[in-house]
């Protein structure tokens, strides 16, 4: 192959790359702009000292010592940003999208409660309001409301008057309950042991014999230890790593496809008559063009990544090698899909809108916007046929999640049979003939 | 130098070329007219490898031209009809860029392109940007792009088209200076009286195939001359070889 015609090749396109400022702009400085902002959402706690928090209003309309105590035990819970605000007004601000759930305790709710954790009788009913598009938050909402009611109800029942008032009455009602004998009678032995424990309580507190503070209700009977498994410790997951290959891929993808529209723009003006004139082999053109275009996709990509690196601290925590190794594979899977625009495309207006929708949903289903994991299992399976995914799937383990040069073997292969794959059929399906 | 020999070319039911021969000497400017759609620009893009022909050859000396790379494509400079040049690039880099296409590097790239930038008085226009050039001036580079390589044989496409007189004059000086120098040169054109003042043949082509090939005196002879004695002009030749129906 002669290197002249090819190293001209090249210089050119890049000169022609670089003389058009939008062309400038769309590669380096939109990708950081998106990437920062879509870092900045998806970056996680670990970056921020305090966790988003639900804005939640309760509205206790039953004002029992177990509503108060769900109120109380709810405004310490790190999770929650608590209004005690009117029904109304709760209604008003959920459905205004200013209240993420709010709570409505009615009337009468704690004696309820009571009765139905001794003896069964009938629920009462907590009414959730909630804005539908936060239903990840409502369910949230849900289980960490039942911990702090489980915990009020019970501490009321084995301690509080209410308690009481709920023993002797399930034991005044035992008859009534219509449960088999045996079972009433079970839980005649259970409530009267409560009314025994009662008794101790009372004696203690009267002689001063206790010191011990009020009986805290049931509790969840286990904590847990939560640890994010990075790289390394102490290593933070940075999601402006994910979404600095997100973006870098999105619009290293725009780059190829603009530069293989240009293609089409050359032929239109009759500068593929010249270059077919010249004694140059069809492998060298078009390897000339896949080389200028590979390299302005893997600077893309490159300056996308130092800046992420310098302003948002991002690291490559696995291997330097299987980042460039990934970097240079997907710009060359990129450079032939440019390729392919170029031979499939007819003039190139048609071409623009087609490459834009085919770059959107590669980037789309790949993960480049938001992680795959939050994809349906199916979906997630399905966008194993999507380059973008191998990339951002590939520069992410090489990134945050700090997998060495192993975790890049297997996306870099993938990208390069996507390469192989576009550029095959490329070359077949390029109109040569110059008429 | 050039021989074409029965070239055939068409395109599904479309028979754009149907049998094509004529020849080109050293120092001599054929001019290839014909009307719209009848075959002119695919005989030449032919003669410069960008179509296979479907049958004939194209010879250039005595070498048979064959693939894209074959080395006897150096012999050949092409000058399209379209402004085949880069906007965004200076003059200069437009022509360093063509003139490594034929591995043209160093002082010899730089000699050339110093020689046709003079050739077509562009000299001080080096360093410009094309985009900054009139229309006259982007043909006369137009040209210079064709002439980097020093080929032997020239193919020039309507290279006139859209531009001002002056222009054209000094493109024809141009011209005029290469067959001076031994070029052979092929020149299609609508512009008949282009063909008249620099065209030592001409060969016209319809429907695909050559209906005369004949120098400017003997296509004048085929009309009686006028009830004032004066001759037929190109035009008047051209309209009765071609008949007067109008073409898409």
């Amino acid at each position: 192959m002669p290197i002249t015609p090819l190293i001209a090749m090249v210089r050119k396109d890049l000169q022609l790359f670089f003389a058009d400022r939008r062309a400038v702009i769309m590669s380096f400085i939109v990708p950081i702009a998106i990437g920062s902002f879509f870092g900045s959402i998806f970056s996680g706690p670990s970056t921020n000292t305090e966790a988003a928090r639900i804005p939640v209003a309760i509205v206790d309309q039953d004002g029992s010592p177990i509503s108060n105590d769900i109120v109380a035990s709810a405004r310490t819970d790190k999770n929650f940003a608590l209004s005690l605000i009117s029904a109304d007004a709760t209604r008003d601000q959920v459905r205004r999208g200013k209240m993420t759930v709010g709570v409505i305790i009615p009337k009468g709710f704690g004696d309820a409660a009571g009765k139905a954790f001794f003896s069964g009788g009938a629920k009462p009913q907590l009414d959730l309001l909630f804005d539908p598009s936060h239903a990840t938050e409502l369910a949230m909402v849900r289980g960490i409301l039942t911990e702090h009611v489980m915990e009020a109800v019970s501490k009321e029942m084995f301690t509080g008057p209410g308690g009481r008032k709920a023993v002797d009455d399930a034991l005044g009602h035992l008859q009534s309950t219509g449960l088999p004998s045996d079972e009433q009678r079970a839980l005649g032995t259970m409530l009267h042991s409560v009314q025994a424990y009662y008794s101790q309580q009372d004696a203690a507190a009267s002689t001063g014999a206790s010191t011990r503070t009020r009986a805290p209700g049931l509790t969840m009977p286990y904590s847990t230890h939560e640890e994010a498994v990075t790289s390394g410790a102490n290593i933070a997951y940075n999601g402006y790593a994910h979404s600095f290959a997100g973006m870098g891929i999105q619009f290293l993808l725009f780059a190829t496809s603009g530069l293989g529209i240009e293609i089409l723009l050359e032929r239109q003006k009759g500068l593929w008559k010249r270059l077919r004139s010249a004694p140059i082999s069809r492998l060298t053109l078009l390897a000339g063009k896949t080389l200028s275009m590979t390299i302005v996709a893997l600077m893309t990509l490159l300056v996308s990544f130092a800046f992420a690196m310098v302003v948002f601290h991002v690291h490559i925590s696995g291997s330097l090698i299987g980042f460039l190794s990934v970097a240079i594979a997907t710009s060359l899977m990129a450079a032939t899909f440019g390729l392919l625009i170029a031979a499939l495309g007819h003039t190139p207006q048609a071409a623009r809108g087609v490459s834009t929708l085919a770059v959107l949903m590669m980037v789309m289903l790949g993960g480049a916007w938001v992680p795959t994991f939050i994809f349906p299992s199916w979906l997630q399976q399905l966008t194993l046929v999507v380059p973008a995914r191998w990339a951002v799937d590939g520069l992410d383990a090489m990134t945050w999640r700090g997998i060495g040069l192993a975790g890049a073997v297997a996306p870099t292969l993938v990208l390069l049979g996507f390469a192989a794959f576009f550029g095959i059929v490329a070359m077949s399906r390029f109109r040569w003939e110059e008429a | 130098m050039l021989k074409i020999n029965n070239l055939r070319k068409t395109y599904k039911d479309l028979v754009a070329v149907s049998d094509v021969s004529f020849t080109l000497e050293r120092g001599q400017l054929v001019g290839l007219l014909g009307p719209n759609g009848a075959g002119k620009t695919t005989t030449v893009s032919m003669i410069a490898g960008l179509v296979t022909p479907d049958r004939g050859e194209v010879l250039i000396g005595d070498h048979r031209l064959s693939g894209d790379t074959d080395p006897v494509k150096r012999r050949i400079g092409l000058v399209p009809q379209d402004l085949a040049l880069y906007d965004e690039l200076t003059a200069h880099d437009n022509l360093r860029f063509f003139g490594a296409l034929y591995d043209l590097t160093g002082a010899a790239l730089e000699q050339s392109i110093a020689s046709v930038l003079e050739l077509v008085e562009l000299s001080d226009r080096a360093s410009d940007r094309v985009k900054t050039f009139s229309g006259g001036m982007k043909r006369r580079l137009n040209l210079a792009a064709g002439l980097l390589h020093d080929p032997d044989i020239l193919l020039l496409d309507e290279p006139t088209v859209g531009v001002d007189p002056q222009s054209r004059n000094a493109i024809f000086d141009n011209l005029e200076a290469l067959k001076q120098r031994g070029k052979a040169l092929l020149y299609t054109t609508h512009y008949m009286e282009e063909a008249e003042r620099l065209a030592d043949r001409i060969v016209v082509i319809d429907h695909g195939n050559v209906i005369a090939n004949e120098t400017l005196a003997e296509l004048h002879a085929r009309v009686p001359a006028g009830p004032d004695g004066g001759r037929a002009t190109l035009e008047t030749v051209f309209l009765m070889l071609t008949g007067r129906s109008l073409r898409d």
